[in-house]
């Protein structure tokens, strides 16, 4: 079977982000594989680890530097990728419908793909994904298990969670707690190197100037006092209580 | 005509109904507001109180509420109703179905958003990016339609205008609505106020040490203070908390009037569900902490020893 690992490239989450006239300055900023996604690629090698016969196709949208991500995702046990190279920030929704193109040109059985991005903390990507696709979907996905024709996963919902089960193909979003994923290692990182990146422009897929724009980004920094409390447990405890009640007026 | 989505499944509207409705009043200035209401029909009645046009959704189809169920109702909804602009509350149904209704109806999608305003075909929405830590400004550029999901306990809750119509809605649905098949599900622990629609949240991290510590050392401050219980990811993993007490990237935003964070080292995925609280406080043996740095208040010291002298404080404080 065929898995699609769709994947982004994001600021480290603890790199510091600055802001300037022209919105988010990304410039200096060490990027990574965006830890939501990177939840897919560690899935899909778990699932051939288990036995599974499967091809794991890494697939992204983004600019030329994106490429560092890819080649990541290749070092941990992708077989191929697929690059739509473009400095277009295009939408989510607009998105799915270009990147379901290649999913279907795959004839993929599955798509993994984080559940909220890192940069825009946007949560549409693997709905709208599989909305295009007309395929069903587990959204906040911590378990999976593969049978023939179908998927059983456990997933977060409102009030808690629940387990789900539905046919192939499906999009799967991944987070935190769905696996712990490994670090490439180095002979993995060279051989990366020589596996195939087919690159693709995104005016093969029709998209359109997207639906959304976004017009300004400031940093937002709330002031904190910053004041730390001395003394034994007891007198801490006290003053604290008494600069909510003062000066936080919270109590 | 302004869609609102909603649904009601412990029987009565939640509070993010409400606030959904302050978001298309603000918004319709001349067209109409709408809703559509899965659930019991007295939920529809209910918010017939505050809308001109309900559709009470209350097929047994909907039940187990899943994603694409509701997709393909509320595209027929929106139809019916001439909605040229759905909105929903960004909580994780919102944030599944509205994308796919955003797919259907060939909308632009504002996720999540803070404030909007302008009209169908121009609106301009304000949200949170790169883990909450900018603040955007989107706009609609194209696209049928406008899909928005309005993050919770933002919005002022709307006051009544009684008077509005419940038309019951029938939605017909393919056998692709049923394909996914719902197993077992676990609720969350009930009895204590609702951590999204709480003033006051008590939150504890892995350096609580045990489950068993969690509950000594977190749950009487939240008594206490009547606050709502948080926990990060790693607790929640580590079982020793349910998921829906989850605050993070992948669990809830809260912006409580004060936060305290017991045992919380502060990992950027955390901060991002709760840095838009007004006051913070936190409780760490580690000086060093990532918390310490968004804090208003902390104390630096071991958390099985500072937070029952908190809690009684507060008892005192409270009790004065």
């Amino acid at each position: 079977m065929k898995l699609i690992t769709v994947l982004k490239q994001v600021p480290d989450a603890e790199a510091r982000i600055r802001a300037g006239a022209a919105g988010v300055d990304l410039d200096g900023v060490t990027f990574v594989i965006d830890g939501m996604d990177e939840y897919g690629v560690e899935e899909a090698i778990r699932l051939r680890e288990a036995g599974n016969e499967v091809e794991i196709v890494a697939l992204a949208l983004g600019p030329a530097r994106y490429e560092e991500a890819i080649r990541t995702a290749l070092a941990l046990g992708a077989d191929r990728a697929v690059h739509i190279e473009t400095d277009v920030d295009l939408d989510p929704i607009s998105q799915a419908r270009v990147l379901a193109q290649v999913v279907q040109q795959e004839g993929a059985d599955m798509v993994l793909v984080g559940g909220k991005q890192a940069d825009w903390d946007s949560a549409a990507l693997g709905p709208a994904l599989a909305e295009v696709l007309g395929w069903p979907h587990s959204d906040w996905t911590t378990k999976l298990e593969l049978a023939a024709g179908s998927v059983t996963v456990e997933h977060d919902t409102d009030d808690g969670h629940e387990s789900l089960s539905m046919p192939l193909p499906a999009v799967i979003t991944t987070q935190q707690g769905l696996n712990e994923p490994r670090y490439p290692t180095l002979p993995n990182i060279m051989k990366a190197k020589r596996k195939e990146l087919a690159k693709r422009a995104l005016d093969e897929f029709g998209a359109g100037a997207g639906l959304t724009q976004i017009t300004s980004q400031q940093i937002q920094t709330r002031e904190r006092l910053g004041k730390v409390i001395e003394g034994d447990a007891a007198s801490a405890a006290a003053e604290l209580v008494r600069l909510l009640q003062s000066e936080a007026k919270v109590l | 005509m302004i869609l609102i989505v909603t649904t009601a499944s412990g029987g009565t509207l939640p509070k993010s109904a409400r606030e959904l409705v302050s978001v298309a009043r603000e918004l319709a200035s001349g067209a109409q507001v709408a809703a559509a209401v899965v659930g019991p029909e007295a939920a529809a009645a209910e918010m017939a109180n505050y809308v001109p046009q309900v559709y009470a959704l209350t097929s047994d189809a909907l039940q187990p509420l899943r994603a694409e169920a509701l997709t393909a109702a509320v595209q027929q909804v929106a139809a019916a109703a001439g909605a040229n602009t759905v909105i929903m509350a960004a909580n994780r149904l919102g944030q599944s179905v509205a994308p796919r209704v955003a797919v259907r109806l060939n909308a632009a999608l504002l996720e999540d958003v803070i404030q909007v305003s302008g009209t169908a075909g121009a609106y301009e929405a304000v949200r949170y990016s790169y883990l909450s830590r900018v603040t955007e400004t989107v706009r609609t550029v194209g696209g049928d339609a406008t899909v928005i999901t309005v993050k919770p306990n933002v919005f002022a809750v709307a006051e009544p205008q009684p008077g509005g119509a419940v038309t019951a809605h029938a939605p017909q649905l393919d056998a692709s609505a049923s394909r996914v098949s719902v197993g077992q599900r676990s609720a969350a622990s009930g009895g204590r106020v609702k951590l999204e629609e709480a003033s006051v949240v008590v939150a504890g991290g892995r350096g609580l040490g045990s489950a068993d510590a969690f509950t000594a050392l977190v749950e009487p401050m939240a008594d206490v203070l009547n606050a709502g219980v948080a926990s990060t990811r790693a607790v929640v993993d580590a079982g020793w908390r349910p998921y829906a007490e989850q605050v993070g990237q992948t669990g809830k935003s809260v912006a409580p009037e004060l936060y305290i964070a017991l045992g919380i080292s502060g990992a950027v995925q955390h901060l991002s569900g709760m840095n838009r609280s007004k006051v913070i406080v936190a409780v760490n043996k580690d000086a060093d902490a990532p918390i310490f740095r968004i804090v208003d208040y902390g104390i630096v010291g071991d958390v099985a020893q500072v937070a029952p002298a908190l809690t009684a404080a507060l008892k005192e404080a409270k009790g004065s």
